[in-house]
């Protein structure tokens, strides 16, 4: 591996795997803690017709249309599954299957039909993400990375997510407590005169943008995962929200850049000159991770706990 | 049904004998869910250092009054004011308690976090929980007998506990009318006694507690006054004049004997 070949093709796909990852990661742990993960999953599918939508309307690829696009598909979907939630008399996680189900079906219609997938978007991409053909051209040395000119030749998923996460992190800090007790106790928090409904809906507003943001880059089951895996796992290992938040980060950061080295490099270890997945690599990771802190996390881990317990029979019998 | 009195919604104030404002009147509130009515042109006044008891069978609306008082539930119809006031402009001045089921305790937060929150509204938007307001969260944990529970996890504290933990949020949050839902539903001995020590400490310093209550049996050793519910208001002002007979009867008529109606009204 050459620098040129890992700055201009590595680190790009790397750096976006871990600020796809992260800004979701973040945003996830209020959609755990609020029992709507599902929604996560519902927004990122619906998130297709609306990218669709919004080239067909401006034309273009740029990134401010298909968001705006993606938005308003993911409000549209909102307002769909209340409805059918009322109107059909179905439960919450029943009316998501049906609204995203049926919009990521239009969405792909849309594209097949459309000719749209001629422009750089198809299903394919919309499932698996894009990780690999993120390209930092302009970069040969690590010298580079300090000149201007690196800045503004950077990918553009690479830029939007920079934005996207920034601006996440800023608004979790800031608004953490409203977010805590309107997540905790949405009773308490609208006697306190807090106007819940709106947090509710400019968190899905957020959660749509980053799971946009994200899927170009990185396809909808990664993003998927990223919303629950990373605040799944950091819930077994503390019991504080504040840590909860940055230990997610750092799950999430983790996944990224080590299912991106198992994709790319992993597969060398065994002598096969195929590279695999990245999304998919990240998204096992995020997994074997959530799955080890279920197994060993210090208190809520079922062998740490299995072992307590024994522990604590020995030490009765004794 | 007689179609509720529509009130309209800038009434004057109403002075009570004293001429102070009190701290809670409603008026004519009616609230419906879908087409079944949940409470229908209830109307009372809450009189300053009364410890209220809400009462009625399941179903009676006694939780939906105390939703529509805080703004939490629409209403159809009614007037509600808070010292004179819209309940909106008088939030820093109510204290609420919800439900202890209607909230998920595996929530990654500490007894302290929780009670902490009963400060937020002082705190103000964006702005960060500092040493001090810790420093708050568990003098009032120490009111409710927690001080030594404040950093476990909430999940791990028993039903009573975690009552406790509601009380001292609603302490921190130093109001003058404190609504709670049910605090007593399940709790063991020592938190029962608990909350009636808080809420007499709260009335001696000048605070009123409206509290939906189910045991009749210990209505008249808890509380000043009650305010009878089913669906309509069947009678509210102190115990000994709202527990008849009568009174027990049209609430609770049908779902208990007539002779516990009889014991309960006696025991008043």
């Amino acid at each position: 591996m050459n620098a040129t070949d890992f700055l201009s093709i590595d680190l790009p796909a790397i750096l976006v795997a871990i600020l796809a990852a992260t800004s979701c990661g973040l945003l996830g742990n209020f959609l755990v803690l609020r029992r709507q993960a599902l929604i996560g999953d519902a927004i990122s599918h619906v998130a297709l017709p609306g990218i669709v939508a919004g080239f067909l309307v401006s034309g273009t690829i740029a990134t401010l249309p298909l968001m705006l696009g993606a938005m308003v598909a993911a409000i549209i979907a909102a307002g769909l599954i209340e409805t059918i939630r009322r109107v059909g008399r179905l439960e919450a996680g029943a009316a998501m299957g049906v609204v995203f189900t049926a919009m990521f079906a239009v969405g792909i219609v849309l594209l097949e039909q459309t000719g749209a997938s001629n422009a750089h978007i198809d299903a394919e991409h919309a499932l698996y993400g894009n990780l690999e053909s993120t390209l930092w051209l302009v970069l040969s040395a690590w010298s580079d990375l300090l000149t201007v000119e690196a800045y503004i030749e950077m990918p553009r998923q690479l830029a939007t997510l920079i934005v996207v996460t920034c601006a996440i992190a800023v608004l979790i800090a800031v608004f953490f407590k409203e977010l805590k007790v309107t997540t905790f106790d949405p009773g308490l928090a609208a006697s306190l005169g807090l106007p819940v409904r709106t947090i509710s809906t400019a968190l899905i507003v957020v959660v749509a943008i980053a799971a946009v943001a994200a899927f170009e880059a990185v396809g909808s089951i990664l993003v998927i995962a990223m919303f629950i895996c990373p605040a799944a796992t950091a819930r077994m290992l503390t019991d504080n929200l504040g840590r909860q938040l940055w230990l997610s980060a750092g799950v999430a950061a983790i996944a990224g850049v080590g299912g991106y080295f198992a994709a790319a490099f992993g597969p060398q270890l065994w002598g096969s000159a195929n590279a695999l997945s990245a999304a998919g690599m990240i998204t096992v990771v995020a997994g074997v991770m959530q799955g080890f802190a279920m197994l060993m996390a210090p208190r809520y881990g079922v062998v740490t706990r299995a072992m307590g317990n024994r522990k604590r029979r020995l030490d009765l019998a004794s | 049904m007689n179609p509720p009195r529509l009130i309209p919604f800038e009434a004057p104030p109403n002075a009570n004998a004293h001429g102070a404002l009190a701290p809670l009147s409603v008026r004519g509130l009616t609230v419906a869910y879908d087409e079944k009515p949940a409470l229908w042109d209830v109307d009372f006044e809450i009189s300053q250092q009364d410890l209220v008891a809400v009462i009625g069978p399941n179903g009676a609306g006694k939780s939906t009054m105390i939703k529509a008082v805080l703004g939490l539930t629409p209403t159809l119809a009614g007037n509600i004011r808070a010292f004179g006031k819209p309940v909106k402009h008088a939030r820093k001045r109510i204290a609420y308690v919800p439900q202890r089921t209607s909230v998920d305790w595996d929530f990654p937060a500490s007894a302290e976090d929780v009670v902490a929150m009963g400060l937020y509204g002082k705190i103000g938007w964006c702005r960060p929980v500092r040493r001090r307001h810790r420093g708050s969260a568990r003098e009032h944990l120490d009111r409710v007998g927690m001080a030594d529970f404040a950093s476990r996890q909430i999940g791990q504290l028993s039903g009573g506990q975690q009552q406790r933990v509601f009380l001292a949020r609603a302490l921190a949050q130093e109001a003058d009318i404190y609504l709670m839902d049910e605090p007593f539903a399940g709790v063991d001995a020592a938190t029962e006694r608990a909350i009636v020590d808080v809420m007499r400490d709260v009335r001696s310093n000048g605070a009123t507690v409206v509290c939906v209550h189910h045991d009749l049996q210990t209505v008249g050793d808890y509380f000043d006054s009650a305010v009878i519910l089913n669906i309509r208001r069947i009678a509210a002002g102190p115990v000994t004049d709202v527990f008849t007979e009568e009174n027990l009867q049209a609430a609770y008529g049908g779902r208990l004997a007539k002779t516990e109606i009889r014991a309960i009204a006696d025991s008043a």
